[in-house]
């Protein structure tokens, strides 16, 4: 089943065409890897899904992108609803400068939840999903920023859990993070997959090779190739693809 | 762009090439032994298997090597898991023309049961497909490996046919000639599992060419 359907994106950055006729359908509850070189448009695509290159001035966006049926780019999209819906962990993880609890119920509390007892759930819950409860549960009222890095970055997971995202959108999660951290960040997108549909952009291949079920190959704002990462991995249909992917690209 | 890597993988490639050229050359050799009733040459094919087995284990430690440093993707992975491949066929090949060897130390003494006509012929089909499967991975040519996959049909066929008159004509009529027989029913039989090699071989090139899997699907053949 689809989840996110894209047609006919195209994206400007004032002159600058970013993103090319792209077409794309992202399956649910799959993780789907984009790939591509620096500046190919991959970051842009994942932005675009929950709009949030409307914050940079001059953007123009032309095409459909469809998110459970409804067209995000309609003008009466709520932004709100679609970034509750379809949540972000950057490169570098962010969590705001409070306690661990209060990190978690923010998200939550803007959306109207009030109750104790509620948002007590949710913090265990949220942090559970992403393997941190049993580690934290004691140390709820700590700085955030205090934890490790890969703690952040699963804190900063937790926080789309809590507001019950069921999009997750991944700008290069684990390029801080050390290959053991890096492991572990992947073994939680697998099992976080079982409930949420994941987009990666990376520029580790391996890693795209690793944890995607489907991948895309981006270059210069075109969708070169898009299919099951195997296929993509072993046997690339586009020679552009292939040259990327073994390192001739250049 | 040129990588480093390339040099890499053109090393391994003149590796299998080599390793090739060794296979060949001893079931070359392993036959020419058998049609001369040479002790001196079957003794030696035996004696150089040490080579080609140390130059397996060479080959396979280098693709390991190239897996765990590169981490390959697409063509570069479907060569190198290819070359893993085709470098145990080869030494299998290899191994079958020590088996055929030995085959010819146990009739050198013995007077020939019949004139070898149908076992040069399964030899040279044998010798072709095996020079033609290394071709296909040379040129990288996975029409040539289609067509060494086509001709195993007829080293089977062959195969039988000497089994059948080795074990109807001889040794069924007169059980005595069986210590003359049995050795060239074996001989048979490895000419055609070095048949069975090279179309291994044959579909490891049309993988690593096309990244179509065609073992064990006969109707991608056409």
């Amino acid at each position: 089943m689809q989840k996110i359907e894209v047609k006919k994106l195209n994206l400007w950055y004032a002159d600058f065409h970013a993103l090319k006729d792209v077409d794309v359908s992202i399956g649910e509850k799959k993780i789907t890897a984009v790939i591509g070189p620096s500046g190919c448009g991959k970051s842009t695509l994942l932005r675009v899904f929950n709009r949030m290159n409307d914050l940079i001035e001059g953007v123009r966006i032309s095409g459909e992108v469809f998110i459970d049926a409804e067209n995000i780019l309609a003008a009466q999209a709520d932004l709100v609803k679609l970034r509750k819906k379809v949540g972000m962990v950057f490169q570098r993880p962010n969590p705001f400068p409070l306690s661990i609890y209060e990190n978690i119920i923010f998200g939550p509390r803007i959306h109207g939840f009030e109750n104790r007892y509620e948002l007590d759930r949710i913090v265990e819950k949220s942090l559970s999903s992403v393997l941190l409860w049993d580690e934290l549960k004691d140390k709820l009222n700590k700085p955030a920023l205090l934890l490790s890095l890969e703690q952040k970055q699963r804190l900063c997971i937790a926080r789309l859990i809590a507001v019950k995202s069921d999009v997750l959108l991944m700008d290069e999660p684990c390029s801080t993070l050390d290959p053991q951290a890096t492991a572990r960040i992947e073994e939680l997108m697998r099992e976080l997959k079982n409930n949420y549909t994941i987009i990666i952009v990376t520029h580790n291949m391996q890693q795209a090779a690793r944890v995607s079920d489907d991948a895309g190959f981006m270059l210069l704002g075109e969708l070169v190739e898009f299919g099951r990462t195997d296929d993509v991995f072993t046997r690339p249909q586009d020679k552009r693809t292939e040259d990327y992917i073994t390192g001739r690209y250049g | 762009m040129e990588r480093h890597f390339d040099e890499e993988l053109q090393s391994l490639h003149k590796d299998i090439l080599r390793m090739g050229a060794l296979a060949q050359e001893a079931i070359y050799k392993s036959v020419e032994a058998l049609k001369n009733r040479d002790r001196t040459t079957a003794e030696e094919i035996i004696k150089g298997d040490s080579k080609i087995d140390h130059l397996e284990v060479d080959i396979d430690e280098k693709c390991i090597d190239l897996i765990a440093r590169h981490q390959p993707l697409a063509s570069d992975l479907r060569f190198i898991t290819t070359g893993m491949k085709i470098n145990t066929e080869l030494e299998r090949i290899a191994d079958l023309a020590v088996d055929i060897s030995q085959r010819v130390l146990e009739l050198s003494d013995k007077p020939l049961l019949k004139p070898l006509i149908d076992i040069p012929k399964l030899s040279a089909i044998a010798q072709d497909m095996v020079r033609d499967a290394i071709d296909s991975f040379i040129k990288k040519d996975a029409g040539l490996a289609r067509e060494v996959v086509l001709s195993d049909s007829e080293a089977d066929k062959l195969r039988n046919y000497v089994q059948n008159e080795l074990v109807n004509d001889y040794m069924a009529k007169d059980a005595s000639t069986a210590d003359r027989a049995v050795p060239l029913l074996l001989v048979a039989r490895h000419l055609e599992r070095v048949c069975d090699h090279a179309t291994n071989i044959a579909e490891d090139v049309v993988y690593m060419v096309e990244a179509k899997v065609i073992k064990h699907h006969p109707e991608s053949l056409q």
